[in-house]
């Protein structure tokens, strides 16, 4: 029971790493019609400005992850102003592809940045012994004296961090949408591009924006996943972000509230699958499974849990 | 031009010039061998082998319109379809050392059965959500094949492709034909070769018959195009299933090709490959994806000559890396300025030529 319990809090805090990059997935859809699947560099390129604050040059945490944010947000607003703008009223494959191309050009020049060996992010809760341990009890000690516990519930405090972070992120956005100018602007731009236009919302400004926020939270769950479960940033990271592709197609490409449910939906799926999974579908069956609970799901409603259907016109 | 009868209209090479070139083209390669060196033979062998899977992309996503990025899983089930049926019996894989004319056609066939299984999804979903989901595809059988180490040697160390016997003669070994002596690579090169001929035919024909023309349609406009009387599931299920012949077939050819074949490489990165070859040659052309296998095939022998010339990324970047985002970069640039890719390109310079002087 302690390991179920354990299983959901690991897979609330994974999920909400694929939460914050279905986000950002989300909001460039709803204002662009692109999936932007150049989100696994931009990711690890906000871990590494990051990282590179914090252990080269000895930056405070937060500081760090802040120019981390600002830096990654730069860079999707420079690359939307200089790739996305002239594919505007290309079909919308077009364009996915073109962030294919970025895709495969970033991840050289990131795989350039990290260098040979794996970055740490320098996380401060990341020790040992950051855990809360509830129930069970204490049968040892380690080597470096911290207690051995039986049958209980960890909880890693950074997990709470991330899923206090994802709350706080969520509950900003939505604030920012409903409230705030600009956002109600970008709403009017995913709503409708011309009339948004006709009202005076510059919507190239909003596409600029939609990259820009996108890339924040992209730089977010790069921090996230290198201080997660692997604690480093390496060339293989960045895989980790191609898992929220099921997380936004489950929820609905175009759904702000899709892409929450659908990032813990995955989480979690991934989470008791690994301590649930049979040996007979061989080793690391989690990380495949995203994508067989996408399927399921998209069996039975083609567009996404929350996404609006298409309406054909013939 | 002025054509006087349907036929001569539809035919695939209809001008004189069309065709003394392509006779033209096909001498040129036949002739190749015995000028180029080893090297670029086996590159020039390769290139036929990825334009075959190439042709096969461009039929379902080109033509049909279905977006597949699960190209790689149907060209690893031929792959690994072939390596079994015709692998060495005593080697550490499993292996049944069959007849070329056995596995060749089975790689094919498994693989267009698997997708014609796949089909289906493409009747419920479009757009980029089938994208994603044939993505999905492509993550299912990378684990898959990675767990099955019986079949596939497991990641990392692969295992060896199959003996490639015709009726007893031996493909990978030095003989005699006709008295002349030819090499295993050689042998492989006229392999790769002839089945792209026959296959690209084939698909030409496919694009101008009826059923091209269904595939089209569905492309265009898919509910026009059922009202008009073209039954969508079928033609969707037609253009997957023979796709994945194409996959299948190249994905065969592949493990002839490579001495070892391990799991990594039938994975997103090579979806993409063939996306970018057919984005950069041409989508909807059969020449398109052709063109563009060749010039992604040939592009790093041609980055490497250079790489030298310009030191200050030279410095930066090493080769490989460099290629890779030059790959990057010429889709970026062909999709936005040249969305015909290649072909396009060329067929502006033709017309241009064949209108000139009065080109404007």
């Amino acid at each position: 029971m302690a390991e179920f319990f354990t299983a959901t809090v690991r897979g609330l805090s994974q999920g909400s790493v694929y939460v914050m990059l279905g986000l950002g997935f989300v909001i460039i859809y709803r204002a662009t019609q692109v999936v932007n699947l150049a989100a696994p560099a931009i990711m690890v390129f906000g871990g590494t400005i990051t990282s590179m604050a914090v252990i080269g040059q000895g930056w405070p945490f937060a500081l760090a992850v802040l120019l981390g944010i600002l830096a990654t947000a730069a860079l999707g607003a420079f690359m939307e102003r200089l790739v996305m703008r002239p594919m505007v009223g290309e079909p919308p494959f077009s364009a996915t592809m073109v962030t294919v191309g970025i895709l495969i050009v970033m991840t050289q020049v990131v795989n350039k940045m990290l260098g040979v060996q794996d970055r740490q992010i320098g996380l401060p809760l990341s020790d040992r012994s950051d855990q809360l341990n509830i129930g069970g009890e204490v049968v040892g000690t380690t080597a470096d004296g911290l207690p051995i516990y039986l049958r209980s519930v960890t909880i890693f405090h950074r997990e709470l961090l991330q899923l206090a972070v994802v709350v706080v992120v969520v509950a900003g956005l939505m604030a920012y949408f409903k409230w705030s100018r600009s956002g109600i602007a970008m709403r009017a731009t995913a709503l409708d591009q011309e009339v948004a236009l006709a009202q005076g919302v510059n919507v190239g400004r909003m596409f600029g924006l939609s990259w820009a926020i996108a890339g924040a939270l992209s730089a977010l769950a790069g921090v996230m996943v290198a201080a997660g479960q692997q604690g480093a940033l390496g060339r293989t990271t960045a895989f980790v972000a191609l898992k929220s592709l099921p997380a936004i197609i489950l929820g609905g490409l175009d759904s702000v509230g899709g892409a929450v449910v659908g990032g813990f939906v995955i989480g979690l799926a991934e989470a008791y699958t690994k301590i649930y999974q049979p040996e007979s579908l061989g080793a690391n069956f989690d990380q495949v499974v995203p994508y067989l609970v996408m399927m399921l799901v998209l069996l039975v409603r083609p567009y996404g849990l929350f996404g609006t259907p298409e309406v054909e016109r013939v | 031009m002025l054509f006087t009868d349907y036929r001569q209209d539809m035919a695939n090479l209809d001008t004189p010039a069309k065709r003394w070139w392509t006779m033209a083209l096909i001498a040129v390669v036949v002739v190749a061998p015995v000028v180029v060196g080893t090297e670029l033979e086996s590159r020039l062998a390769l290139v036929f082998i990825t334009a075959i899977g190439a042709i096969g992309l461009n039929l379902v996503t080109g033509y049909a319109g279905q977006v597949s990025l699960g190209h790689a899983f149907f060209l690893g089930i031929g792959a690994y379809t072939a390596a079994v049926l015709g692998g060495d019996p005593d080697g550490r894989a499993l292996g049944y050392g069959l007849d070329i004319t056995i596995w060749l056609p089975a790689a094919g066939l498994l693989a267009s059965f698997i997708g014609l299984l796949v089909a289906p999804i493409a009747t419920r979903l479009r757009g980029l959500y089938l994208a994603i989901v044939t993505l999905g595809l492509v993550f299912i059988g990378e684990h898959f094949f990675r767990d099955w180490r019986n079949l596939t040697g497991g990641p990392g160390t692969g295992r060896a492709g199959p003996r490639v016997s015709l009726f007893g003669f031996r493909f990978d070994q030095r003989s005699e034909v006709f008295g002349i002596d030819l090499s295993a690579e050689v042998k492989t090169y006229f392999l790769a070769l002839s089945l792209l001929i026959v296959l690209a035919v084939v698909a030409r024909n496919i694009v101008r018959s009826r059923v091209g023309r269904a595939f089209a349609a569905v492309r265009d406009r898919d509910i026009a195009a059922e009202v008009m009387g073209v039954p969508l599931a079928r033609t969707k299920a037609t253009a997957f299933t023979v796709s994945s012949f194409y996959a299948g077939v190249a994905g065969a050819l592949l493990t002839v090709h490579t001495p070892f074949v391990e799991p990594g490489s039938f994975g997103l990165l090579t979806s993409v490959d063939y996306l970018a070859m057919i984005l950069i040659g041409g989508m909807a052309t059969i020449s398109g994806a052709i063109i563009g296998a060749a010039f992604l095939g040939l592009m790093p022998r041609v980055v490497e000559e250079f790489s030298g010339s310009l030191p200050f990324v030279g410095d930066f970047f090493s080769p490989s890396e460099l290629q890779s985002m030059l790959t990057g970069v010429l889709i970026i640039v062909f999709i936005v300025v040249e969305p015909r890719g290649l072909f396009g390109l060329w067929v502006r310079v033709r017309n241009y030529w064949k209108a000139w002087p009065f080109s404007y």
